[in-house]
């Protein structure tokens, strides 16, 4: 039954190659394989968002695709996000200034939803961010102070002072 | 900044590992030669198991073995979950094997767990293990359980009352026999299930060579954990160490033990093998402890200026197949209902129905947000019934803050006699309803009216026993290089504990919370914990570091007065440094001193101190300190489609002196939003036969971020004597009057159509056909 593929993946800008089987999912690989674990399950049916990651800049949520479809395909996820081990991104540090999270585990793919949208919405109303981050679950925040770090992130982004 | 570290809002130092990916949680830890568990789960509500075939499972790839309870040691195979919390009103207190092969009594119960090299395989192979089922009639609706002729939960039971209990004082019927008016309601009151966006999961490492084995668990409790697993396994306790890492959410059903969490670290020593069992979502939804449903009858009778004279009813309570935490949740419904009003006399007889489904325990809120729906649907018909405005009814019957502290005849959870402790209910509400602009809002019903649109506003109030004891202690350590620690027993699943702590280690200490580690939830860190559950963390830990961090303070100033040749009362510490007050020159450090405290080979310690700059205190709380709070909803309903647009969500909460404001306003509105997805969406179906309806997100609908409103929050600040920072809890108050208000809000906007609505959850499909039935009678 195992029938197995070799697949490159390019994560973060690195690349790893693996011989998978056609059935693993993407977010399996990302968490087990390459031990990636900043990527988080929630569901596993495509509904609480938390594994979201950016295909090729496109969200995508890697509980419903098979890894053999992100072959030769790059990726971006939780910890391709800052700039360096030191600095956090804008989106970040707007997370942590507005308290954006508290257990965590929805924030990868907060962020990685927010990421998209700002970068196609630079200058978005707040019933805006709430529709974009409608197929992510947060069951602590409230999304207030996600939505808070969302709307400060893209005043950071846009290079407003004060922001 | 130390001295001013009580009261900021300082950024969360857990953060930044959140934040890139860094933080560990359980099913992030990968360990050599691991096998993967999936778990053989019954199918049914209730049948006897006649056979188990695991051959052709055992012969699929991958797979190291599939254990049943012929696979367990033999003193193991029948062992039942330790009774948590014993109650003389439980007369049938049913608890789970660690896997079952005779009866089993809830969709979801273990029957056999595989081990493979992945989880893949073990799932594939869960699949191929054969269970021979002889189905059993089942007890589904909790009134129905009641019923002679019911099914039974267990086999061989009399009946499905595992428990009732009155509670009560005052003389309720001579006061009913007497009053002028008497109101009744009616409630069907659902509760959902807890449902974290990380599911449960554990991963046990044994250690064959020194005996002992480290489990990690995604739990609220690694010290309930601990004392469980020991206690059903027979274990020395040294034996076990729990950790849980980070935890992706709580909200209640990770406080209590699960039978995972024993049988996964058994098999990793008998296999001699790290084993993972990570719970999938379905399961979660199968085998993770829900809150439900309770139906309450209630009156309140009342003189004509709406003044309460007495509250009785009868409640039943679904507790599921077996009861782990015993009657908690009921009994903590049945102290709820006077709140914060002055009922002179009250009586509930709480009935506790075993149903076969998964067992029902504390889910954030614990009981009371059915609790204040039923006192404050009461006060809303009463007021209704008597023409009295809906905050007015309330005003009248408030317990004034001069009464406090206030006793009324009510014992609660704790065994102690319910004493409100402070608290200034009137004022509450005053400035919820000014948040709200109450005042404003005839006129905005009157605009909207004449706009066809449905606009209503709603009130509830609530008083809420938190910081329940026993206790939580603490370690605050100064190494001997000059860095700090804190260590507690309570895990963290998103309350920012590791910042608060820091903070109040931070403050005698006179150092930034910074430069502070916070080590929570770890058995081999502190010999003493209990967990973070009861919104009890910032009483019991919070004061436990206070304490310990103030004594290691103490001793830090009596060694520095040797080291300095000063007086003590000369002496002051900033920034890590011990001085002379008005000559900083003569100083020395934290770190000097805990060197000094260290010792020399040969040497005395200084003044005869103890060695070590260190304390561990562990703070028991007199009694529960009690947290209140209003919310005052607006909503606007679309009465074709049933859909609830809260337009505000004001909140006055009450939780005494506040540590960090910007991590309890976090707490206030993520409880409130939990709140709106049980009244609005949030519905645990089961058929007829106990089979579960909802167990995806697809069926069971979590509230999303165009669902939850900007949540408005107000803190009154009454702190409480019983614990010396004077804080109370903080992450439930939101969850317990949401629901309340928000129906009294909807059922006000939809008052054009007389739609009485005593039952939650009001989803739209149900809203709508309300709306439907009502138009048809009104022709």
């Amino acid at each position: 039954m195992a029938d197995r593929r070799r697949i490159s993946v390019t994560i973060n800008g690195d690349t790893y190659e693996r011989e998978v089987e056609t059935r693993l999912l993407l977010s399996d690989f990302i968490r087990h394989e390459c031990e990636l674990t900043g990527t988080h399950v929630g569901c596993e049916h495509g509904v609480c968002g938390a594994c979201t990651i950016l295909l090729d800049g496109m969200t995508a949520r890697s509980c419903l695709m098979l890894a053999v479809q992100a072959d030769g395909h790059e990726l971006l996820t939780i910890e391709g996000i800052a700039p360096n081990e030191e600095e956090l991104h804008p989106l970040q540090q707007a997370f942590m200034d507005n308290h954006g999270l508290q257990c965590g585990y929805c924030t990868p793919g907060m962020l990685t939803t927010l990421l998209e949208f700002l970068r196609d919405n630079p200058n978005p109303t707040e019933k805006e961010v709430r529709i974009a981050i409608s197929g992510n679950l947060c069951r602590c925040t409230g999304y207030q102070g996600i939505v808070d770090a969302a709307l400060d992130a893209a005043g950071r982004l846009r290079g407003e002072a004060g922001a | 900044m130390g001295a001013k570290a009580m009261g900021a809002r300082v950024r969360r130092i857990e953060d930044p590992a959140l934040l890139t990916g860094r933080a560990v949680f359980t099913d992030d830890i990968h360990l050599p030669g691991m096998l993967e568990a999936a778990f053989v789960r019954s199918t049914h509500a209730h049948a006897r198991v006649r056979g188990v075939d695991a051959s052709a499972a055992e012969a699929m790839p991958g797979v190291f073995k599939v254990v049943t309870t012929a696979d367990l040691p033999a003193d193991l195979r029948t062992v039942r979950v330790p009774f948590q919390v014993p109650n003389p009103a439980i007369t049938q207190p049913f608890q789970q094997r660690l896997l079952e092969d005779e009866e089993v009594c809830f969709v979801g119960e273990p029957i056999a767990m595989v081990l493979a090299g992945t989880r893949y395989q073990a799932e594939d192979a869960a699949a191929a293990v054969a269970v021979d089922y002889e189905v059993l009639p089942a007890a589904s609706d909790c009134r129905d359980a009641l019923a002679d002729a019911a099914g039974l939960c267990h086999a061989g039971s009399d009946n499905n009352l595992c428990a009732e209990f009155k509670l009560g004082y005052g003389d309720a019927n001579a006061a009913f026999a007497n009053a002028e008016h008497t109101f009744r309601v009616s409630l069907w009151s659902h509760r959902g299930a807890g449902l974290a966006i990380e599911n449960r999961a554990v991963v046990a490492e044994p250690d064959t060579l020194r005996d002992v084995v480290t489990l990690w668990s995604a739990t609220q409790s690694p010290f309930l954990v601990k004392q469980n697993v020991v206690d059903m396994l027979d274990w020395p306790a040294d034996r076990l160490r729990v950790i849980a890492p980070e935890v992706g959410g709580g909200f209640g059903p990770k406080t209590v033990y699960y039978v995972e969490e024993a049988l996964i670290p058994l098999c990793a020593m008998m296999f001699e093998r790290p084993i993972k069992w990570v719970e999938d979502r379905r399961e979660n939804f199968v085998a993770t402890n829900q809150e439900r449903d309770q139906y309450w009858d209630m009156a309140l009778a009342c003189d004509g200026e709406g003044k309460i004279l007495a509250v009785r009813g009868t409640m039943i309570h679904d507790t599921g197949a077996y009861m782990p935490w015993g009657i908690i949740s009921p009994y903590i419904s049945a102290t709820t209902v006077p709140g914060p009003y002055v009922v002179p006399a009250y009586e509930l007889t709480t009935r506790v129905a075993l149903t076969n489904k998964v067992a029902v325990t504390p889910v954030r809120g614990a009981g009371r947000p059915q609790a204040v729906f039923a006192m404050e649907r009461l006060m809303d018909r009463a007021a209704d019934g008597l023409g009295i405005d809906r905050a007015e009814i309330r005003r009248r019957n408030f317990i004034p803050a001069e009464a406090m502290p206030y006793s009324f005849g009510l014992i609660f959870r704790d065994g102690k006699p319910m004493t409100y402790d402070s608290g200034d209910y009137p004022r509450c509400q005053a400035e919820a309803l000014a948040l709200a602009d109450y005042d404003g809002f005839a006129d905005r019903q009157a605009k909207a009216e004449a706009e066809g649109r449905h606009v209503g506003i709603g009130i509830a109030n609530f008083v809420e026993g938190t910081g329940l004891g026993p206790f939580e202690g603490a370690t605050v350590r100064v190494h001997a290089n000059g860095k700090i620690t804190v260590y507690t027993g309570g895990g963290d699943s998103g309350q920012g504990h590791w910042t608060t702590l820091a903070q109040l280690c931070a403050e005698p200490l006179g150092v930034d919370p910074q430069d502070i580690t916070v080590e929570v939830g770890d058995t081999g860190k502190i010999a003493n914990g209990i967990g973070t559950f009861a919104s009890r963390i910032a009483v019991n830990a919070g004061n436990s570091v206070h304490l310990a961090a103030t004594s290691v303070r103490e001793k830090a100033i009596k060694v520095a007065s040797h080291l300095l040749e000063a007086a003590e009362e000369d002496l002051d510490i900033e920034d890590g440094r011990i001085f002379v007050k008005g000559v900083p020159d003569v100083s020395t450090t934290l770190r000097d001193v805990a060197r000094a405290v260290r010792g020399m080979p040969g040497f005395s310690l200084p003044g005869g101190v103890e060695p070590g700059l260190e304390s561990t205190e562990y703070f028991s709380p007199p009694q529960a300190a009690y947290c209140n709070g209003t919310a005052v909803v607006e909503v606007e309903v679309d009465p074709e489609t049933g859909r609830v647009e809260i337009l505000s969500f004001a909140m006055a909460h009450d939780s005494g002196n506040l540590i960090n404001p910007f991590i309890v306003d976090g707490q206030v509105q993520g409880a409130c939003a939990h709140g709106i997805g049980n009244t609005l969406l949030e519905w645990m179906g089961y058929d007829d036969d106990a089979q579960p309806l909802t167990t995806t997100f697809a069926d069971y609908l979590l509230p999303g971020a165009p669902d939850v409103p900007r949540i408005d929050v107000v803190h009154v600040e009454s702190p409480t004597p019983n614990n010396p920072l004077g804080v109370k809890g903080a992450g439930e108050g939101g969850t317990i009057p949401a629901l309340a208000a928000i129906v009294a809000a909807v059922e006000d906007a939809l008052g054009p159509f007389g739609i009485a609505l005593d039952d939650v959850p009001i989803m739209p499909g149900r809203l709508a056909g309300l709306v439907g039935d009502a138009r048809a009678r009104m022709g």
